[in-house]
């Protein structure tokens, strides 16, 4: 498909880094974890997750990302999509917790209220950098319980959302979903797996996509060769075992960048 | 089993350049998916990042790609490479590519100790400048860059042909007199496409290549031509993703396929074409493909 033309019809400022970009077109049949291709036109084309059906929150990290925000409400993009494999879907009465980490939160906050909305039992732990940066949180405080983090302890418990996790019962836990920086998964990754859990856990991921559409292979993970961009970004997490998560990841040239 | 240029493929279907091809892990997961050998992203002597996004768009009709050839430079894909040559169990063919025969000689020869079972030459990228097509639609050029590589190299050189030329036999020959053990034909038909809201060419690079449906019936042409002017065999692909576009090609004069964009249906196409080939030459009383290759040549 060539890039649906859509209008940016609301900008909210989220945070002091992020802001959501409402457009005119809705992707009403995305299931929640999919993504989208965005052209910024005579820049580049990135990969998003929905925050709703017709929205995305973007934090600015690079050119594509700047030259966004320098778009105003009445602006348009190319959209594609909605591309790969997204959550599962609690059922009903399910007891799940999800576990975001900075724009992380931006997939995650759909998911909680339509967990909800189904009547499953949402627990969240939500991190951020400083208070300011807490994505979303009035979402996820009208869908369950919250246990907020920062990493400067300006609001609720300074700390990691891994330190709230090591605390819970995850035992009790039907489903886990993890979004959020790679480091912050793997924490949480190693944990689930000390609890064997990881069955119960499905993590979302970050890659440099190309083509988004499972063609091209630059965003085949190590050493199962899964897409990212088809076979994900949403993994279960023993799919995740064994693999380059949390170690390294490629770039546009198919160069390992190892994370530190 | 299909024999080309001595490489035994227990089917004919083969991984087509520039798809999946980055990592080791992924050519074995394509390897493990059913195809019969797996040919490399195109790898050159320095790392690239490749054009800007979009590089890649589906149509109605096919894909429009310009990627830029992307890799990793040879230095780093040789771990990959290995990998793949260890872990896949099919012949593993290294795409290279260069803008004079002084680098693909380089890269060519940086990569003989990943022991890859033959080389195939990119001189038909139709979009990034000064690379593929640039040197592809030049005899001369095609010709030295083939004797360079088969020179360094004591594993089969098979030349992929691009299809934006006037006289592609004349290119083929070339390859041949150049050392070529096989030709593959085709590579991406040169094409673009326009965002009508804005003016701006969807493409990062602008412009890029046509696969897909849409250019099934320019690969069977060529592939047509190129069995009746040539002594060397010829790999088909364009355009494939069924059992029965592959059948045609191999009418056409292939010995063998190959296939890029159809994976887009999924990994399974390569499981899906050769098996839908063995029924086929099953319920056809052949014993071989070698027996339907150019048989459209006999047919007036």
């Amino acid at each position: 498909m060539i890039p649906i033309n859509s209008k940016i019809t609301k900008i909210v400022a989220e945070t002091p880094s992020t802001r959501t970009f409402f457009f005119d077109y809705s992707f009403e049949y995305a299931g929640i974890g999919q993504f989208v291709m965005v052209w910024i036109r005579g820049v580049d084309e990135i990969p998003m997750a929905l925050s709703y059906k017709n929205a995305i929150t973007v934090q600015k990290v690079g050119d594509a990302t700047s030259r966004l925000f320098e778009i105003e409400e009445g602006g348009f993009v190319g959209l594609r999509g909605p591309f790969g494999k997204g959550f599962t879907i609690p059922k009903k009465r399910e007891n799940i917790l999800l576990i975001a980490g900075g724009v992380g939160a931006a997939p995650l906050a759909s998911l909680a209220e339509k967990a909800f909305s189904e009547y499953s039992y949402v627990t969240i732990i939500l991190g951020a950098r400083n208070v300011d940066e807490l994505l979303f949180m009035n979402r996820f405080l009208q869908c369950g319980h919250v246990y907020i983090t920062t990493d400067d302890g300006s609001a609720h418990r300074c700390g990691f959302v891994t330190d709230v996790l090591e605390e819970l019962d995850v035992s009790v836990y039907d489903r886990i979903y993890i979004c959020g920086p790679e480091m912050m998964m793997k924490k949480v990754f190693d944990i689930l797996e000390k609890e064997q859990a990881l069955d119960r856990a499905e993590f979302s991921l970050h890659r440099y996509f190309k083509c988004g559409i499972g063609i091209c292979g630059a965003c085949c993970m190590d050493e199962t060769g899964l897409r990212v961009c088809k076979d994900g970004p949403v993994f279960n997490g023993k799919d995740l075992m064994d693999t380059e998560f949390g170690k390294y990841a490629r770039d546009a040239s198919g160069r390992k960048k190892w994370f530190l | 089993m299909v024999n080309v240029t001595g490489l035994r493929l227990k089917n004919p279907t083969i991984l087509a350049a520039g798809i999946m091809g980055t990592t080791g892990a992924s050519l074995i997961r394509v390897a493990q998916q059913g195809a019969g050998a797996v040919v490399t992203k195109s790898i050159g002597p320095e790392p690239k990042d490749g054009h800007n996004n979009p590089s890649m768009v589906k149509l109605d009709f096919g894909y429009l790609n310009a990627m830029g050839l992307p890799n990793p430079s040879y230095e780093d894909f040789l771990p990959e490479l290995k990998k793949a040559k260890q872990k896949s169990g099919v012949p593993v063919i290294a795409s290279i590519f260069g803008s004079n025969e002084d680098e693909f000689r380089k890269v060519a020869q940086g990569l003989m100790s990943g022991k890859p079972d033959a080389f195939e030459l990119n001189v038909s990228c139709p979009h990034a400048m000064g690379y593929g097509t640039s040197l592809g639609t030049d005899s001369k050029m095609v010709k030295a860059v083939t004797s360079a590589v088969c020179e360094v190299v004591n594993v089969p050189v098979w030349v992929k042909l691009t299809p934006n030329v006037t006289d592609i036999v004349a290119i083929g020959k070339a390859a041949e007199a150049g050392g070529a053990d096989a030709l593959v034909a085709i590579n991406t038909v040169r094409g673009m496409a326009i965002d009508i809201h804005s003016g701006y060419p969807v493409l990062g690079n602008r412009f890029g290549g046509l696969s897909g449906d849409a250019i099934r019936p320019i690969a069977i042409k060529c592939v047509y031509d190129l069995y009746a002017n040539m002594d060397i065999p010829i790999i088909g692909v364009g355009g494939i993703s069924t059992w029965q576009h592959a059948v045609e090609m191999i009418m056409a004069g292939a010995s063998a396929v190959q296939i890029g964009s159809g994976v887009y249906e999924g990994l399974n196409v390569f499981f899906n074409v050769s098996e839908g080939i063995n029924n086929f030459l099953k319920e056809h009383g052949y014993k071989k493909t070698e027996e339907i290759t150019g048989i459209a040549h006999e047919r007036f």
